[in-house]
C-alpha cells in the first residue's frame, strides 16, 4: 500500500471514494477541488439561498474531519491531466502525481445556443459558484425566467418565488416531465406548480435573451413572439458530464467519461465515477449516466474496494429516487416508466384533494410487483426493495401495504383505498382489508427469509 | 426611459397572486398582517410603558393596604406601620426610586425589633409596599391596561398568524430563517434575548420593581381565586397566554402536519389545564398549589420539608398529590420514557417543553451542532441531576432525621440549587438565551428530568427515529432544525437509527427532510440498532443488535 490516491472532485461519488478508500487501508488520499474547501452538499444549494440553512449548515462533515482521516484536500482548478506521466497539472502550473487517479468532476449545466446565453444575469445552477452568481444577479429584482422543466428547474423557481420575485417558468413538454412521469402525477406537478403563482409556460421554448446597453438581460423572447421583461435567466436544460478538461487527452470520450463494469476507464489506473461517468454497457432498463447523488454514493464506495485489492463489479441495484417539487414530495422504487411496457400492468389511487397518490406497477403474468411512484406520501425503503426484488405479488404487497408506510404517525392512511381500487379492478385476486402500519409491520416482511429475482428489471 | 428601466417598472406592478404568498421576506406584508405586526407593537408598548405609568406614594392608604394585604407579621406590624407613617406624603414616579426612598423604613423598623425582619421578609415586604403605593390610572384600571398590553399584543400576533394561514399554503415555512434579524442572532434578535433576560432577572430577584405589570393580573387572579396576583401567578398567565398564542402560530405554521398540530395542542393543554387552572382552583379552595405534570427532579423542591409539611397537613387531597408525585417520578416517567420515549414528556406534556416550542420556535435553528457541545452537555445535565439527586438526599436524610442529619447543609444546599439551577439556568438562560442559543438552552444542558428520561430512552425504549434507507442526500436540513443539536444527518446518512439521549421527539427533523428520509416511531425495544443496508452495496444485509 502507501500509493497515492487522487480524487478529482469533492463531491458526493469522490468523498464516497476517499472515505472508503481510507477505511480500507492507508494508502495516501487526496482530493482536489477547485470549487470549495470541503465537501458539501450540492443538492442543499437551494436552501441556502432560500435562508433555510448556511453554507456551512451543508457540510456534512465538520471541517476537521479530514485531517482526522488522513484525507488531504486540496482546493486548486486543474488545467489538464497528463496520463502518460501519470499527473495532474494544476493552473498554478505545478503538478501532482498519482497512482491511482479517481475522475469525479461531475456535470456541467447545459445550454443550447441561445442568442443571449452568456449575458450578464444568465447562468446555469449547479454548483457553488452558480449559487454565489446568483445571489448577486437577483438582488432586488422583481422578475426572472426559469428556461428549461426538471428537478434543478423546479428548485430554482422556489429559490425565486421565495424571495418574492415573480418567476415565469418556460417549459418544453406539455406536461411536468412527461417524458419521465405518467401523465397523472405529471398532472398532480402541473396543478401544484400553478397553485403557487407560478406564471408556468407548457409547451414553451425560449427564442432569444435580449440585453440592456450595459450587457445585462432585460427580456427572453418565446418562439411564437412573446417577450417577458426579466433581470434573471435560469438555463435549467439539463446537465452533461463536465469532461471539457479531457477532450484532447487519450481518455475515451463519449458524452461522459467511458467506463466498463468495474468503472475503469480506458487508461489504467484511471478510474472514473459519479455524474461524468458513461458506462458502456449499462444494466438492462439503466442508462450509461446517471447524475443521481445515490449513483454517485454507490459507485464511489464500490471504485474504493476495487482500488484497495476487492475486485467488485458495479451493481446499480434497484432503481430508486426522490425530489420535491415545492410542498410536494416524490419518490419512487423501482422502474415506473412513463407508460408501462408491455406485459406490465398499473394500479393507481389518487385522493380526490389531488395531492396525494400512489401507483404500482407490476408484472401482469405473475403479479410481481416491478415499481413503486409516490406522491406526497412516503414509503419504506426497504421494504419496497424487499418487495420489488423477491417480485412479491401484488395481492400480498396490497395485504401488507402498511408496511411500507413511513408517513408521521397520527397521519391518515390511505392503504385501505388502495386495496379498494385492486378490489375493484380485480376482483378474481381480491384482497382483505390490510394490516395496520408501523414498524413491526415492516420487520415482518423485512425478516422473512429472502426469495430474490432478478432484481426489478421488467 | 430605457428599456431595462421599463422592465423594472413593469415588473414593479406584476404582483403574487394572493393564496401563494411565500414565507420570506415580506411574508406579513399585508393588510393584515401589517395590523397584526402593528396591533403586536402597541401592546408591547404599552406593556413596557405601566411599568412606570403613574405615581408610588406614601401616605395612610398605602399603609392600610399593606396591612390588609396580611403580609406584614404581627409582631412586626406596630414597628413597621410606625416607620413608614414617617415618609407619609413622599411620591416617587417609579418603583425603584419609591424603593430607594421609603424602603428605608423598613430597615428603621427592622433595627427597632433587634434584627427581626430576615430576609425573605424583607424581600416581601418591599414587594408589598411596592405594591401598595402604586397610584394614578392602573389602580383600578388593571383590566384596561390587561387588555390595551398583553390584550392587544396577542390579538396582532393572532391576526397575524391567521392571514399567514389565509395567503400561503401549507408546507415547510423555513424561508428567510438565516436572513433574518430576528431569527439569527441580529439586531433584532439580541434585543429580544436581552429583553427577555432582563424580565427574568426582574421577576425573579426584584420582583418589587415590576408590581405595575404584576398588577395588570390581578382581574385574572381575582376571578380565578379571589385574591390578588403574586408574582409568581403574572409570569404564569403570561407563559400560558404566550404558549397558546405563539401554539396558534406553530399550528398554522405546520398544519400540513397532523403530528405537529395533535403535539402542539398537546402542550397547549397541559399548561392551561394542568399548570394554570387546576393549580388556581386548588388555591381558591384553599388547598396547595400543585402542577400535576410537574416531576421531581424538575419539581425540586417537592421533598422539601415545607413541601412534604404543606402536603401532609392539607386532607386527603394533599396526601393524593404526595403519593401522585412520588408515582410520577418513579413510575410514570421511566414507563412511558420505555412505552414512547423522552418525547411523551419533554414534546407534549412539560411546560419547559410546551414554551420551547411554541415561543421557541422561530429559534430552534440556533442550536449548537457540534461535537463540541455535545460533550459539554452531557457532563453538564448529568452533572445538574447528581446535584439534585444529592440535595434531595440531603433533604430527605435531615427531614426523617427530624431536622438532625447535615442540619448545616441542608439550607445552603438547597438555596444554591435554588438559585443557581432554578432560577438561573431553567429561567434566566433558559428563555432569556432563546433568541441567542436556541429554545432548549435548559432542556439539553441543565434539566436533571431530561438527563434520567434519556438515560431511559437511551438504553431501553421502545423509541427511535428510523432513516429510510439511501433516499438521504445529505442535505442538512434535519440536524440543522434539531433544537437538541443532534447531527441527525450523520445518522441517516449511515442508514443508523437516531437513537440519542437528548432527542425530545418533537418532529420537525422529519418535517423538514425534502426527501422523507426520517419517521419517529416505536417498536421493538431490542431492534434499534438494526441496519437494512441500502447506502451500501451488500443490500439488505441483516446486523442483530
Amino acid at each position: 500500500m502507501g500509493r497515492k490516491i487522487v480524487i478529482l472532485g469533492n463531491g458526493i461519488a469522490g468523498i464516497t471514494a476517499a472515505r472508503h478508500v481510507r477505511k480500507r487501508g492507508d494508502d495516501d488520499i487526496l482530493v482536489i477541488s477547485g470549487e470549495t474547501d470541503h465537501f458539501f452538499s450540492r443538492t442543499a444549494l437551494m436552501y441556502i439561498y432560500m435562508g433555510h440553512m448556511r453554507f456551512e449548515d451543508t457540510k456534512p462533515y465538520e471541517d476537521g474531519f479530514w485531517a482526522k482521516n488522513r484525507i488531504a484536500l486540496e482546493r486548486a482548478w486543474v488545467r489538464r491531466v497528463d496520463f502518460e506521466q501519470k499527473r495532474l497539472e494544476l493552473a498554478d502550473g505545478s503538478f501532482r502525481p498519482y497512482d491511482v487517479l479517481v475522475l469525479a468532476t461531475g456535470s456541467q449545466s447545459n445550454k443550447f445556443g441561445w442568442p443571449g446565453q452568456d449575458l450578464d444575469g444568465v447562468q446555469g445552477l449547479y454548483g457553488y459558484p452558480d449559487l454565489l452568481a446568483m445571489e448577486r444577479s437577483t438582488a432586488g429584482i422583481d422578475r426572472a425566467v426559469v428556461v428549461g422543466g426538471g428537478l434543478i428547474g423546479i428548485e430554482t423557481i422556489e429559490m425565486l418565488h421565495s424571495r418574492g420575485i415573480h418567476a415565469t417558468f418556460v417549459v418544453r413538454e406539455r406536461s411536468w416531465m412527461d417524458f419521465a412521469y405518467p401523465a397523472e402525477e405529471s398532472a398532480m406537478i402541473d396543478r401544484h406548480i400553478r397553485e403557487h403563482g407560478i406564471d408556468y409556460r407548457l409547451g414553451t421554448e425560449i427564442e432569444a435573451i435580449l440585453p440592456d446597453e450595459s450587457g445585462r438581460v432585460r427580456a427572453v423572447t418565446l418562439k411564437g413572439g412573446d417577450e417577458i421583461p426579466c433581470r434573471f435567466v435560469a438555463l435549467t436544460v439539463g446537465v452533461r458530464p463536465n469532461v471539457d478538461l479531457l477532450r484532447d487527452s487519450m481518455l475515451e470520450l463519449d458524452r461522459g467519461i467511458l467506463v466498463d463494469g468495474r468503472l475503469r476507464t480506458s487508461v489504467p489506473d484511471v478510474y472514473a465515477i459519479g455524474d461524468c461517468a458513461q458506462l458502456r454497457e449499462p444494466e438492462p432498463g439503466r442508462r450509461a449516466i446517471e447524475a443521481v447523488w445515490y449513483v454517485g454514493r454507490r459507485m464511489g464506495e464500490t471504485v474504493a474496494r476495487t482500488i484497495t485489492g476487492d475486485d467488485t463489479p458495479y451493481d446499480p441495484g434497484i432503481w430508486f429516487n426522490s425530489a420535491k417539487f415545492l410542498d410536494l414530495e416524490w419518490q419512487v422504487y423501482g422502474d415506473v416508466p412513463p407508460r408501462p411496457p408491455e406485459g406490465v400492468g398499473n394500479l393507481y389511487w389518487e385522493h380526490p384533494d389531488g395531492r396525494i397518490a400512489i401507483r404500482i406497477r407490476y408484472r401482469e403474468s405473475d403479479l410481481a410487483v416491478t415499481g413503486f411512484n409516490l406522491m406526497g406520501i412516503r414509503y419504506r425503503h426497504e421494504v419496497c426493495h424487499r418487495w420489488i426484488s423477491d417480485g412479491t405479488p401484488v395481492p400480498t404487497v396490497l395485504r401488507e401495504l402498511g408496511a411500507a408506510n413511513f408517513d408521521p404517525e397520527l397521519f391518515e392512511a390511505y392503504e385501505p383505498h388502495v386495496v379498494a381500487r385492486w378490489n375493484e379492478t380485480h376482483p378474481e385476486h381480491a384482497v382483505p382489508e390490510g394490516r395496520r402500519r408501523g414498524l413491526r409491520a415492516a420487520l415482518d416482511v423485512l425478516r422473512r427469509p429472502r426469495t430474490p429475482r432478478v432484481g426489478g428489471a421488467a | 426611459m430605457s428599456p431595462a428601466r421599463a422592465a423594472d417598472s413593469a415588473a414593479r406592478g406584476a404582483g403574487i397572486a394572493r393564496g401563494t404568498r411565500p414565507a420570506g421576506r415580506g411574508r406579513d406584508a399585508n393588510l393584515a398582517g401589517r395590523l397584526g405586526h402593528a396591533a403586536f407593537f402597541v401592546g408591547c408598548a404599552v406593556f413596557v410603558a405601566t411599568l412606570t405609568l403613574g405615581e408610588f406614594a406614601m401616605h395612610a392608604d398605602t399603609r392600610a393596604s399593606l396591612e390588609r394585604s396580611g403580609t406584614v407579621r404581627e409582631d412586626h406590624r406596630a414597628a413597621l406601620d410606625a416607620a413608614l407613617a414617617g415618609h407619609d406624603g413622599r411620591t416617587f414616579g417609579t418603583p425603584w426610586t419609591f424603593l430607594a426612598g421609603v424602603g428605608a423604613a423598613i430597615d428603621e423598623a427592622n433595627a427597632e425589633l433587634g434584627g427581626a425582619i430576615g430576609s425573605y421578609d424583607r424581600g416581601r415586604y418591599r414587594f408589598e409596599l411596592a405594591r401598595a403605593a402604586t397610584d394614578g390610572p392602573i389602580r383600578g384600571g388593571e383590566a384596561w391596561f390587561l387588555a390595551f398590553s398583553v390584550g392587544l399584543a396577542s390579538l396582532g400576533a393572532l391576526v397575524t398568524f391567521a392571514a399567514r394561514a389565509r395567503n400561503e399554503l401549507p408546507g415547510i415555512k423555513n424561508d428567510g430563517n438565516f436572513h433574518s434579524s430576528t431569527r439569527n442572532r441580529g439586531a433584532v434578535g439580541i434585543a429580544i434575548g436581552t429583553a427577555l433576560i432582563a424580565f427574568y432577572v426582574l421577576l425573579y430577584f426584584r420582583p418589587e420593581y415590576i408590581v405595575n405589570w404584576i398588577r395588570l393580573t390581578d382581574p385574572v387572579s381575582r376571578a380565578l381565586k379571589g385574591t390578588p396576583a403574586s408574582q409568581w401567578f403574572f409570569y404564569g398567565t403570561l407563559y400560558t397566554v404566550a404558549i397558546l398564542v405563539m401554539g396558534v402560530r406553530m399550528m398554522v405554521q405546520y398544519r400540513h402536519s397532523r403530528y405537529h398540530l395533535v403535539r402542539t395542542a398537546s402542550v397547549m393543554f397541559f399548561q392551561t389545564g394542568f399548570a394554570f387552572l387546576i393549580p388556581a382552583i386548588l388555591e381558591a379552595l384553599h388547598k396547595p398549589y400543585f402542577d400535576f405534570k410537574h416531576a421531581w427532579p424538575l419539581d425540586y423542591t417537592f421533598f422539601f420539608k415545607w413541601r412534604i409539611e404543606e402536603l401532609t397537613s392539607s386532607g386527603v387531597v394533599g396526601w393524593f398529590m404526595l403519593f401522585w408525585g412520588i408515582g410520577l417520578a418513579l413510575l410514570l416517567v421511566p414507563l412511558l420514557a420505555f412505552f414512547f420515549g423522552k418525547r411523551w414528556y419533554c414534546s407534549w406534556v412539560c411546560g419547559c417543553g410546551g414554551l420551547a416550542e411554541t415561543l421557541g420556535d422561530p429559534f430552534r435553528h440556533l442550536s449548537d451542532k457540534s461535537t463540541t457541545a455535545w460533550r459539554v452537555e452531557r457532563w453538564l445535565v448529568h452533572g445538574v441531576l447528581v446535584f439534585a439527586v444529592v440535595m434531595t438526599a440531603i433533604v430527605l436524610g435531615n427531614f426523617w432525621s427530624g431536622g438532625a442529619w447535615l442540619a448545616g447543609a441542608t439550607g445552603p444546599v438547597q438555596k444554591s440549587y435554588g438559585l443557581l439551577i432554578g432560577s438561573i439556568f431553567a429561567g434566566v438562560v433558559g428563555t432569556g438565551f432563546y433568541p441567542l442559543m436556541g429554545n432548549r438552552v435548559w432542556c439539553r444542558f441543565g434539566c436533571p428530568l431530561a438527563a434520567i428520561l434519556g438515560i431511559v430512552q437511551r438504553f431501553k425504549s421502545r423509541f427511535r427515529i428510523t432513516t429510510n434507507g439511501g433516499q438521504c442526500i445529505s442535505c442538512g436540513n434535519c440536524s440543522t432544525y434539531c433544537e437538541m443539536g443532534i447531527d441527525v444527518r450523520a445518522y441517516a446518512q449511515r442508514g443508523d437509527d437516531v437513537v440519542r439521549a437528548s432527542c425530545v421527539g418533537c418532529g420537525v427533523c422529519a418535517a423538514v427532510c425534502p426527501r422523507g428520509v426520517l419517521r419517529l416511531e416505536n417498536g421493538p425495544s431490542d431492534a434499534r440498532f438494526e441496519r437494512f443496508d441500502l447506502l451500501r452495496i451488500e443490500e439488505g444485509r441483516v446486523r442483530e443488535g
